[in-house]
């Protein structure tokens, strides 16, 4: 059970690996496409802009979504990791326990209530969303003697997913209002965003992320059980409270910029815990980067799928996410 | 689920047997009020004695039109979807042996959504419409046949088929909302409203198609019910018992696979009727299938009927999907649900 890379040496050599594929998905990201970037141009769009239509697109699409998608695929992979050693449930993750959909949700309520033009309204329905759903599956899935079993969890996650789903829609054809755009951004996607909502999540992104590392040790604590983590001298409601705060952020910020993605919160951690094994203080930061190499390829490679159209890829990686899923479902003892 | 076994196991005596039927003609009173108002609320409001009298024949002309060509068979059609939603998750919980299952929660209805979507954007224009409901039962169908033969590891076991069967799901919403993009724009509101789950702008041609459905669907789950019954005691009692098993399972499986696709079919995912249906019909009449089907039919039909009428008043003018309501309703009932089922352990 300690994965593929065994000493700390392998374990370093895998995240300069995995960091290394990241910056060659960001170049992917950058120059494939309907309109091939030359690197040369992308240079120049930033030290030399002159206007042109191929600087515009560098500096309002291309670039933007590059570093969307790394900032959303590495929020998401940390926080089902998180979610993981929270709940010692494999198969918990923001999109399969409804606080994606409870923070699009929320967005969709702001947004027909009010408007959606302060960005900083944006982040926090979305923030706000995030954490109303983390509570309800909480408490829903605590309920009871026997406390949280996987089976209650899930199912409580996958109602409060159909029921936000739901209310979602009805919210939607109630108000009717910038129909198509709000029904692709539903999807997920990181095409189309500004580079703006990024810079304002920013900040609490990278904080929960930094956070989420530095207590990558007393996450190690926790997954051994709450009595020998408090045994060893842990303050597990502390930690629990602390881990809550950064899924929430961390989930709440991607569904800002982003929108719902699917499975990206389950696929990475399982694939991370085979690369280096469940200490978190490695599982962690290999969750990030390849997190963010999973969006950055799916995305670039979504622009090929469908000729003349985009692939949201918040579609592509619910694919790539169902063969994990089963797989990890089937692992699952014989209750 | 030991609890849930055991009350199947229970032996029914006289008096219960009495209170069943009067609980059954209860509901049955019951769904034709809720036809009644259901019909006359709206737009036009027509007073449920109005609407008895224009059924019967003698009523005003004006009212009419508004009640026969607009009104009924779209609650006709709230009534069959109703049914089909609630026996078919009836049987399923049998099947699973969970009362927590359900043809939405677990895919079934997902992989109908992605086969009739598929249909209305892409075969409309090529294949008569009355060809939907057979690619929906289809797209239901494989789904089943999926989550089954991925959850089979030494048998299937009900926690992995649940949880194979929200992948599912998951997976099936992913698809539908490629299909929705990729497909015509403008048939994108309508797509979304017919994937919440709505009857709205049904009609006769929908009572037509959604009706052999039914009705060859409650006789046969009807002639299942003993070996429904018998589910519940556990493989192994079913099997001494002399109940051909398998064989048996795969009929109810197929069954259930098929009204909920025909509902679908009809009138996209209503959510959380199949599994709300189900367990107030066990809380009224008991958990043995003769009773419980009917009973369980007319809750879901009456479940549909009342969020159809809520759906159409509560935002009037806009109509919202009666898949929104009946989630509305069905997400804190799911709730004491898994309090119930934590608390009875």
């Amino acid at each position: 059970m300690s994965g593929y890379l065994r000493t700390p040496k392998l374990k370093a050599l895998g995240l300069v690996l995995a960091a290394v594929l990241m910056l060659l998905g960001l170049a992917a990201s950058v120059f494939l496409g309907f309109a091939r970037i030359h690197p040369r141009d992308a240079l120049d769009a930033y030290l030399a802009f002159n206007g042109s239509n191929e600087h515009l697109i560098i500096r309002t699409a291309r670039v933007p979504r590059a570093l969307i998608a790394t900032a959303v695929g590495a929020s998401l992979a940390v926080a089902g990791a998180l979610m993981q050693a929270f709940t010692r449930n494999p198969l918990a993750s923001p999109s399969l326990f409804g606080i994606n959909s409870g923070a699009a949700f929320a967005l969709v309520v702001v947004s027909a209530l009010w408007s959606l033009d302060s960005l900083t309204t944006v982040a926090w329905a979305s923030y706000a969303g995030a954490a109303l759903a983390a509570v309800m599956v909480y408490a829903l899935g605590s309920i009871g003697r026997d406390g949280m079993t996987p089976i209650k969890v899930t199912l409580a996650g996958s109602a409060m997913t159909a029921l936000f789903s739901s209310l979602t829609s009805g919210v939607l054809l109630v108000n009717g209002r910038s129909f198509d755009q709000v029904l692709g951004w539903l999807v997920g996607s990181v095409a189309n965003r500004t580079l703006d909502t990024l810079l304002l999540v920013l900040p609490y992104i990278a904080g929960s992320l930094l956070a989420a590392f530095a207590m990558a040790g007393s996450v190690n604590l926790l997954s051994m059980g709450d009595e020998v983590a408090r045994g060893l001298g842990g303050r597990t409601a502390l930690i629990r409270a602390a881990m809550a705060v950064i899924v929430v952020l961390l989930a709440g910020a991607s569904v800002a910029i982003a929108g719902p993605i699917a499975f990206v919160g389950i696929v990475i951690p399982h694939l991370s815990r085979a690369l280096v094994g469940p200490d978190h203080r490695w599982l962690l930061p290999m969750c990030a980067l390849l997190g963010a190499n999973l969006l950055l390829f799916a995305d670039t490679g979504a622009r090929f799928i469908l000729p003349g159209k985009e692939t949201p890829v918040g579609v592509v990686t619910a694919l790539i996410g169902i063969p994990f899923l089963i797989a990890v479902a089937r692992r699952q003892k014989h209750e | 689920m030991s609890s849930y076994n055991k009350q199947a196991a229970g032996v029914p005596s006289l008096s219960r047997g009495r209170r069943r039927f009067a609980v059954i003609a209860g509901l049955f009173l019951l769904l034709i009020a809720a036809f009644l108002v259901s019909t006359g609320v709206g737009s036009m409001y027509i007073s449920p004695l109005d609407v008895l009298k224009t059924l019967l024949g003698i009523g005003q002309d004006t009212h009419e039109v508004v009640i026969l060509q607009l009104r009924v068979p779209r609650m006709l059609t709230a009534v069959l979807v109703g049914t089909a939603l609630a026996v078919s998750g009836a049987i399923l919980q049998g099947i699973i042996r969970n009362p927590l299952a359900s043809p939405d929660l677990v895919g079934i209805t997902g992989g109908a959504s992605v086969a009739a979507v598929s249909f209305l954007l892409y075969g409309v224009g090529t294949m008569s419409i009355h060809w939907l409901p057979l690619f929906a039962i289809s797209g239901a169908v494989i789904s089943a046949a999926l989550m089954y033969v991925l959850a089979w590891k030494d048998g299937v076991s009900p926690l992995r088929m649940v949880l194979i069967g929200i992948g599912l799901a998951t997976a099936a919403s992913a698809i539908t909302s490629v299909l929705l993009i990729s497909g015509p724009v403008q048939q994108a509101a309508r797509a979304l409203s017919w994937m919440t789950g709505s009857v709205y702008g049904t009609g006769w041609k929908d009572v037509r198609m959604l009706l052999p459905w039914v009705g060859l669907g409650l006789p046969l789950s009807a002639l299942l019910a003993r070996h429904l019954n018998l589910y519940a005691l556990g493989d192994e009692l079913a099997t001494g018992t002399g109940s051909r098993v398998q064989l048996y399972r795969f009929l109810a499986l197929g069954l259930s696979v098929m009204l909920a696709g025909a509902a679908a079919a009809v009138s996209g995912a209503v959510a959380f009727v199949g599994l709300m249906a189900p367990h107030l019909g066990r809380q009224l009449v008991g958990p043995r299938y003769g009773t419980l089907i009917p009973a369980s039919a007319m809750i879901g039909a009456i479940l549909v009927l009342v969020s159809d009428a809520i759906a159409r008043t509560a935002f009037h003018p806009v109509e919202i999907p009666a898949g929104v309501i009946t989630s509305a309703i069905g997400a804190p009932f799911f709730i004491i649900l898994l309090f119930w089922a934590s608390r009875r352990r």
